[in-house]
Formats: structure tokens, sequence, C-alpha cells
């Protein structure tokens, strides 16, 4: 029964991320698109739990809007999987459900 | 697989009708089907024919229109939405008393039933919002 979580906003603005964080379960992986974007990258505040969540959770970047915001993927998280929008089309079929955390 | 979407932000807001738009080419272009996308709250403001925006800027109605007039996409806009938003086509314009209508070419207005309905048809409901 896995899902597949999609962040839209900075963790650093809204509390989305950390309430999904801690709600994930077997299985359910996290996807950050727009503003969620800037969580994917090394040295934040929010980094280290990026990290150990990324041991037990797939992790991924929407690169398109990592590009739109003049961010590279190269200074992600050694954790987090870049895709593109077909990409995020795959995950949406390789998981049960889609929960966009709004 | 067959992927049914819900816009809940206005164009040129943040981003979500812009990563709607982009989610369904893509899976168009993947091969699957977008059985419909269904436009709520401020998400109805996609669907007015009125919006001028300026010509090197990504024109989001008419990118929608297109995804109906070339892929069959059904675009079905909240009718109580509309009506507190001032969007509205023939039929409601003469229910409503209006002297105007503004909805754009591939749109249409209905129930939220649509949206329920969506839900249950398609494999997957992807909602992008603020």
């Amino acid at each position: 029964m896995s899902t597949l979580n999609v962040l839209n906003k900075s963790p650093f603005e809204k509390k989305t991320m950390e309430q999904c964080l801690a709600r994930l379960a077997d299985g359910d992986s996290v996807l950050m698109i727009e503003d969620a974007v800037v969580a994917a990258l090394a040295d934040t505040a929010i980094a280290s739990q990026l990290e150990s969540v990324g041991a037990a959770h797939a992790l991924y970047v929407l690169e398109p809007d990592l590009a739109a915001r003049g961010l590279s993927s190269s200074s992600r998280l050694a954790a987090v999987k870049v895709v593109d929008y077909s990409g995020f089309v795959e995950l949406a079929t390789t998981h049960e459900r889609v929960h966009s955390w709004l | 697989m067959k992927f049914a979407i819900l816009v809940n932000e206005g164009p040129y807001q943040h981003q979500a009708s812009d990563s709607a738009y982009q989610f369904s080419v893509a899976a168009l272009e993947a091969g699957h089907e977008i059985s419909r996308v269904f436009f709520y709250h401020d998400g109805v403001n996609n669907g007015s024919r009125l919006t001028t925006p300026p010509q090197d800027d990504r024109h989001i109605q008419k990118r929608w229109s297109a995804l109906a007039a070339d892929k069959g996409v059904d675009l079905v806009l909240c009718v109580a939405a509309c009506q507190r938003r001032g969007l509205v086509d023939e039929g409601e314009m003469k229910r409503n008393g209006k002297d105007a209508s503004n909805i754009a070419e591939g749109f249409r207005i209905s129930g939220l039933g649509q949206l329920i309905e969506a839900g249950i048809e398609s494999d997957r409901l992807i909602t992008f919002g603020d």
C-alpha cells in the first residue's frame, strides 16, 4: 500500500514536510516539487533529517523546478534522486496512490 | 493508466496550474490517459477566455484549451466556484441574468459530482494546489 507523497512548499515556510516525514509508512516515497525543491539541497537545516529518512524511503526532487530556481541538482543531498516530469508520471504509476501535501 | 487531475489554484499565482499542465503533457506523452482535469476554488480562473498575459509569457488558459482540442481532455470547472468568481458560460449567463459569458474553448461548467466520478473512474487522482 505504497504512497507517493508530493511536497510543494519549502520546509522553511510551511510545516507540511515535517508532518509528512513523520507519517511515512513502509514503501512510501517523497517527491519534492515547486518550492519544496530547496529541501533537496545539501547543508540546509533539514538536511540531516532528510538523510536519515532517505535511509528507509526513496526521496526524489523534480529537476525542472530546481532549474527554474537557479539551483543545481549537483548540490543536492546524496539521498535524493533526480526526476523530470516523465519520472514524476512514472512514480505516480508505481505507487498505489499519490498524496499532495497542500 | 488513467489519470484525473485536480487544480485548486488560479493561473499565475504560484505554480499549481503550470505543474498540473506539465504533468498532464508528460502523462499523455508516456501513453497514459488524462480522463479529466477538474478545476476547483481559484482554479476555475484557468478557464477565463478574457485573460491576456504579456506576449512573451505562457498563456495558461490557451495551453489548457489546446490540450482539450488536441488530446480530447475533459476540462471541468466547478459551478459553485465559478459563480462566486464570475466565470460564466452561455447557460449560466441566461440562468443568472448576466450580460456576458467568459468561459474559454474546451472548458465546461459542472458540479462536484464530476470530481467524485473522476476519482472513482481513474487509477490515480493527482492534486495540484497551494
